[in-house]
């Protein structure tokens, strides 16, 4: 036994990569405070942060003097790097998951990941009462798929209250539908309330169907198995705390109305998202336990959106809700760490609050805090350096580590796009040369 | 009109009567694709079977002679993914190949307008299934296509019925015969997935890609579940409710294997997975990113069917619309991908991807020999092993005694420019083919003329009026 686990240590020692240290950087930790000093990375985790660390002989050293090392950003609410977004044809579309459409060669990631963001909630669009199925990412570009996934970060699901379920339904809609579209149930909020419970009501069913077949074969009974129900499989999951409930929501009414719809069944909204007029029904979102990922100043774009205010976040969060910031918006994406220095002037939130709704909240809104969201040894070495400090907004992004693994690096970037040019007018330049032959019977020409 | 038809038919019918039931292709190159080429040899077909093949063979004295000097005799081409045979079908895409591939996001490939009012609500209904239809039921010889693939060199295509979600059986059917039963090789080819839509929001379930996959993944489930209830009635029928009949479940039940869509090296990664959880015996096909799956391919021992519909830049497009990256790569490179499947060992089989004109056919495969193919394995990819991928290598593929005398006899090497297919044999019946177009244009020809049309104006207007 011994030998061969000498043997093993041997091999990972010969395999792993050389650890890293990042020097004379000022590390905002968001949790453990700010300092200027070094951290070091082996094997993908962060293993020591402090302002003298010692370094091994062999680490590769990468200095960042007067730079700004904070945990990646993570981003609680993003559409990006998936095929499809929205299932809308009906208003239960829980069979549905973002996972088997995942595209992880959408550039919108790399250029979110230039915007120092590590790890993203990946959500089902908001057509739906209950959407689709929600996949978190690593920005690991350049691998495929299945790589990109934040494996052991819980899955969760999309749910979505007000004007955007009811007017998928509403004939007089008009937004995504045509007129001679038929109608689709519901179109009112309190259609979008039924439509919830009835699909936790079947939910319940199927959950009960299961257990009375799982009792009869322990008995020795011969039993037809119940029929595996996709829709309504993330449902049982959902109230036996097994996935994350993340609800699209605006007013205050509607917000009220899904905690209550929640508490009956006997499950936990996990995060309320965009939730703009949360501030006014913190208290109840505190005493749900329920997160809440909003925007800094993004409204009026429809009615149930008229009533934000810029002191959202920072009133929720001095009501004791765990808050974040989120993008919704590959734009938005690459520049979080300004819509969180926004709460420092609207709410007066310290760098350390502000700074911390874009890293460690939106990490215990995920249930990933163990794993991401802060600089602590233990920690998933997931790490974006700024030149500047990131709630300036000047900084830019210099370098970005997930895993201990270089993702983005400003200065390669840069250096590459004269090569990259160059390939790509060779490939331009080459298709012009060739010549101009009709695409296969394109035209009907008498054969030679 | 009609005058023009009974002509073809009494021309159809001549045919018939002047074929005589043996004959002796005497002293030709011979490519038997099972074995090595024959410099000089001799291929005795009777009664639609390949008599006998080799460099000695004595020319039976009941037999009609070819003289093969300058000419070549391979197998019949095969045509691994086809709609020929069933009249006014359109060729099965993938999308985004025409397109470039790897730019868009479009990964669905045509919108179905719901058979009925009511829009699907979910997978209970069914939508876009047609999983029990068989294209053996469907053929026709009657089909003007046939002859225009005959032209091409095609002696038989492994045909389908092209639309919806599970869109039907296929089945391997020789392209001549005087009724659509002569035509059916097998019954059971497969099962053809497209990643077609309800259309639209309001359309009805599904409108997305993952409303597409899911709504698979739960036929597939429900195909399990309903055998079990249907063995576990059988054991115990009273006293329990008889399970549904669903004919869908049936359909899908009765295919040995499944073809999914396959555009990008994303999508190749991802249905390779979906085939995997769902312990699904898979056929991907489309693959113009296939020059740069072939790790994945390989590693999962696939088996793919390669459109030789190489992707071009859109004719009708913006011509100062630039390009990214990746739909410039694929243009310059999908034709690589049978040379770079074949050096990887991924078995593949290459089909026409709708091309339905002789010249353009050949272009097509020889640009695949130009990027590095060898000229053998281009022969045997739309030959043998199109034959053993759908489990008839028994029969067809290669030119050997006791098979189907289907052969494709040429002046030239295949796939060369200037190359004359002077004759084909479907079930030992002799045809010249007339290397034109078809005279009249047909429904789908739209369809096949534009790689860049992903759904035929008729159904567009369908799906909005709905």
């Amino acid at each position: 036994m011994k030998p061969f686990l000498v043997t093993c240590a041997f091999a990972a020692s010969v395999l792993a990569a050389p650890p890293i240290v990042i020097q004379n950087a000022t590390v905002l930790t968001v949790t453990k405070g700010t300092f200027t000093g070094s951290i070091l990375i082996r094997d993908g985790k962060i293993v020591e942060a402090g302002e003298k660390i010692m370094a091994p002989a062999d680490a590769k050293v990468i200095d960042a003097t007067g730079q700004f090392a904070m945990p990646g950003i993570i981003d609680c609410h993003s559409h990006i790097a998936a095929d499809s977004i929205n299932e809308g044809s009906v208003s239960v579309s829980s069979m549905v998951g973002i996972e088997d459409v995942l595209n992880p060669e959408d550039i919108a990631i790399y250029r979110a990941l230039a915007g120092g963001v590590t790890t993203a909630n990946i959500l089902h669009g908001s057509a739906n009462s209950i959407g689709g199925k929600c996949t978190v990412l690593k920005l690991r570009w350049g691998k495929d798929a299945h790589d990109m996934m934040f494996q052991g970060a819980m899955p969760g699901i999309k749910f979505a209250l007000g004007e955007n379920p009811k007017r998928a339904g509403n004939p007089t809609g008009q937004r995504i539908g045509a007129a001679n579209v038929p109608p689709r149930y519901p179109a009112t909020r309190m259609g979008v309330e039924d439509v919830i419970r009835q699909a936790f009501t079947d939910a319940k069913a199927y959950q009960q169907s299961w257990k009375e077949y799982n009792e009869k074969v322990a008995a020795g009974e011969q039993a037809l198995a119940p029929r595996r129900d996709l829709k309504l499989e993330p449902l049982v999951e959902v109230l036996e705390g097994k996935r994350l409930v993340h609800s699209h929501c605006y007013r205050a009414d509607e917000i009220l109305m899904l905690l209550r719809v929640a508490d009956d069944f006997g499950f936990k909204i996990r995060t309320l998202q965009h939730v703009l007029e949360g501030y006014k029904v913190a208290k109840e979102i505190a005493a749900h336990g329920a997160g809440a990922s909003t925007f800094s100043d993004w409204w009026s774009y429809k009615v149930e959106a008229y009533d934000a205010i810029p002191f959202n976040a920072a009133i929720m969060t001095r009501k004791g809700v765990i808050v974040s910031l989120n993008s919704d918006s590959a734009e938005l994406m690459r520049h979080l760490n300004d819509e969180a220095a926004k709460t420092m002037k609207y709410g007066g939130l310290d760098e350390t609050e502000a700074l911390s709704l874009i890293t460690i909240n939106p990490a215990k809104q995920l249930m990933l805090d163990k794993r991401v969201g802060s600089i602590e040894p233990g920690k998933d070495a997931d790490i974006t350096i700024f030149d500047k400090h990131p709630l300036s907004n000047f900084a830019k992004v210099e370098k970005v580590f997930i895993d201990g693994q270089l993702y983005f690096d400003r200065n390669n970037d840069l250096a590459e796009r004269s090569a990259r040019e160059i390939d790509k007018k060779k490939l331009t330049d080459k298709e012009k040369e060739q010549p101009r032959r009709t695409a296969p019977g394109a035209q009907r020409r008498p054969a030679a | 009109m009609k005058r023009l038809s009974v002509l073809v038919f009494l021309a159809v019918g001549a045919l018939y009567a002047a074929t005589p039931t043996v004959i002796a292709i005497h002293n030709a190159r011979v490519i038997p694709v099972s074995g090595p080429a024959l410099a000089r040899g001799t291929v005795i077909l009777r009664n639609g079977l390949i008599e006998a093949v080799g460099a000695d063979i004595a020319v039976p004295a009941d037999a009609w002679v070819i003289e093969g000097d300058g000419l070549t005799v391979y197998p019949g081409l095969i045509d691994a993914l086809s709609t020929f045979g069933i009249p006014e079908a359109t060729p099965v895409t993938t999308g985004g190949g025409g397109r470039g591939g790897g730019g868009g996001q479009q990964a669905v490939t045509q919108t179905i307008a719901p058979p009925t009012t009511l829009p699907a609500r979910g997978p209970e209904d069914r939508p876009a299934t047609t999983s029990w239809l068989k294209a053996a039921d469907l053929v026709k010889a009657t089909d003007r296509r046939l002859d225009s693939a005959r032209a091409e060199g095609f002696t038989t295509a492994v045909t389908f019925p092209p639309r919806g979600i599970f869109a039907g059986q296929g089945a391997v059917v020789d392209l001549a015969g005087e009724t659509a039963g002569d035509m059916v090789v097998t019954d059971s080819a497969g099962q053809l997935v497209t990643f077609a839509t309800a259309g639209g929001f309001g359309g009805g379930f599904p409108n997305s890609l993952m409303g597409v996959m899911s709504y698979i993944r739960q036929v597939y489930l429900d195909a399990e579940h309903y055998r079990d209830a249907k063995q576990f009635y059988a054991a115990h029928p009273r006293g329990m409710q008889r399970p549904e009949y669903d004919r869908a479940l049936e359909g899908v039940l009765a295919s040995p294997r499944v073809l999914l869509p396959a555009t990008r090296r994303i999508d190749v990664d991802r249905l390779l997975r979906f085939a995997g959880e769902l312990h699904l015996k898979a056929l991907l096909y489309g693959l113009p990113e296939g020059y740069r799956s072939a790790d994945l391919l390989k590693k999962a021992d696939a088996t793919v069917l390669v459109s030789l519909r190489w992707p071009e830049k859109a004719r009708d497009g913006d011509p100062d619309e630039l390009d990214n990256m990746r739909a410039l790569e694929v243009r310059d490179r999908a034709a690589s991908t049978p040379a770079i499947l074949s050096k990887n060992g991924v078995k593949f089989a290459l089909y026409s991807g709708g091309i339905d004109r002789r010249a353009d056919l050949f272009r097509a495969v020889k640009k695949a020999i130009d990027a590095g193919l060898a000229p053998e394995d281009a022969v045997r990819a739309m030959t043998l092993t199109p034959a053993e991928i759908y489990g008839v290598q028994d029969r067809l593929g290669s030119i050997e005694k006791g098979k189907i005398a289907n052969l494709v006899v040429t002046k030239g090497d295949l796939f060369q420019d200037r190359t004359e297919v002077k004759y084909v044999f479907v079930d030992g019946v002799k045809f010249e083919p007339v290397d034109e177009p078809p005279a009249t244009a047909r429904p789908g020809a739209t369809e096949a003329a534009s790689p860049t049309s992903e759904v035929p104006p008729s159904e567009v207007q369908h799906g909005v009026n709905q």
